[in-house]
């Protein structure tokens, strides 16, 4: 496999996945205005992985599409983030991922704008606008949860540290993203994404987590037991009946 | 808990007035506005947002509507059609 397309594909496969857990919100947040702004959210997250995902089978040169890359990969084959694939949980869950992950994403796509593929850069320069309103609505709420009743800063606590051991993830540095000249090193980006996470986290008068554990292997494939069910659902309809159009 | 109502008025470019789109629900007022984005501009309808609480305004009463628009029913002359424009002029 050659690196540009793995390399595409993790970053198409974080916000594929980020899009479907995103999307299981509509209808079910606490407030219809919420249900909206979730939906757009999901949708610009699919958006880039439509793109990505578009990208990286053109880069393979075996003209696989964007449906064969999201619908007909086995759960191995995806190379996205844990942090991404978990389950939702309560609200105040959803928020934090929602700021660890569009934190991560916004740094990653202000470097890759200056990158020089010309897709690459392109999807980014759509992209954090995108990031940036994201970034802002999980503040938002990670602020007033946060230093809300008693009972919204005990939850958005719980949050916080529930996926606080999945984010040394985001920062993991290999042999691939160091040989790709386009490739951003995430290692680079762990500082200031822990300045700008640990700013929100202070300001909403919760504790920054801590924890020696720190899960890890979503980029060689490794993942926990929630993809799997994630896939079913996302792929059922195109492996029940392939070559569909709708 | 129900969070208080909010009016959202929308510009939908440079020039034009904020015109009332709607109502929603929102803890405060940069939620509110937020929310407004999401639910008001997701179609590119707006350069420009303002959102009040409904509970602010003051509206008239549907009880009130004889005395506060009826008496203009019949005052034509409040109107400016008496004048007779001269011929060539545009644009009035």
């Amino acid at each position: 496999m050659n690196d540009l397309f793995v390399y595409t594909l993790r970053l198409g496969d974080d916000a594929l996945i980020s899009a479907q857990r995103t999307a299981e919100w509509i209808a079910a947040a606490p407030q219809l205005e919420e249900d909206v702004a979730l939906g757009n959210i999901g949708l610009d997250q699919l958006g880039q992985a439509r793109t990505l995902l578009q990208y990286a089978g053109s880069v393979e040169g075996t003209a696989r599409s964007e449906d064969d890359l999201a619908y007909f990969r086995d759960e191995r084959d995806f190379l996205n983030l844990q942090l991404c694939e978990l389950p939702n949980g309560d609200f105040a869950h959803a928020m934090a991922r929602l700021l660890y992950f569009a934190t991560y994403q916004q740094l990653l796509y202000e470097e890759l704008l200056t990158c020089a593929d010309e897709t690459l850069s392109g999807v980014a320069g759509k992209a954090v606008k995108e990031v940036a309103y994201h970034v802002d609505h999980a503040t938002q709420w990670v602020l007033r949860l946060g230093d809300g009743t008693d009972e919204s800063h005990r939850r958005m606590q719980a949050g916080l540290d529930a996926l606080w051991p999945y984010t040394a993830e985001l920062f993991e540095s290999d042999d691939l993203v160091r040989r790709l000249p386009i490739a951003v090193d995430p290692s680079a980006l762990q500082d200031e994404w822990t300045r700008r996470v640990t700013a929100v986290i202070d300001e909403s008068t919760c504790s920054r987590p801590e924890s020696s554990y720190q899960h890890s292997g979503g980029r060689q494939g490794r993942h926990t037991e929630h993809l799997g069910y994630l896939l079913a659902e996302l792929q059922h309809v195109a492996r029940s009946h392939p070559g569909a159009t709708w | 808990m129900i969070e208080p109502l909010w009016e959202v008025f929308v510009r939908s470019r440079r020039g034009l007035s904020h015109t009332h789109v709607g109502s929603l629900h929102a803890p405060d007022a940069t939620m509110a506005l937020r929310n407004a984005r999401d639910v008001y501009t997701r179609r590119q309808e707006g350069v420009s947002i303002w959102v009040v609480p409904a509970a602010d305004i003051t509206a008239s009463s549907p009880d009130e509507k004889d005395k506060f628009f009826d008496p203009a029913g019949d005052k034509v002359y409040r109107h400016p059609t008496f004048y007779q424009v001269p011929e060539g002029v545009e644009h009035l």
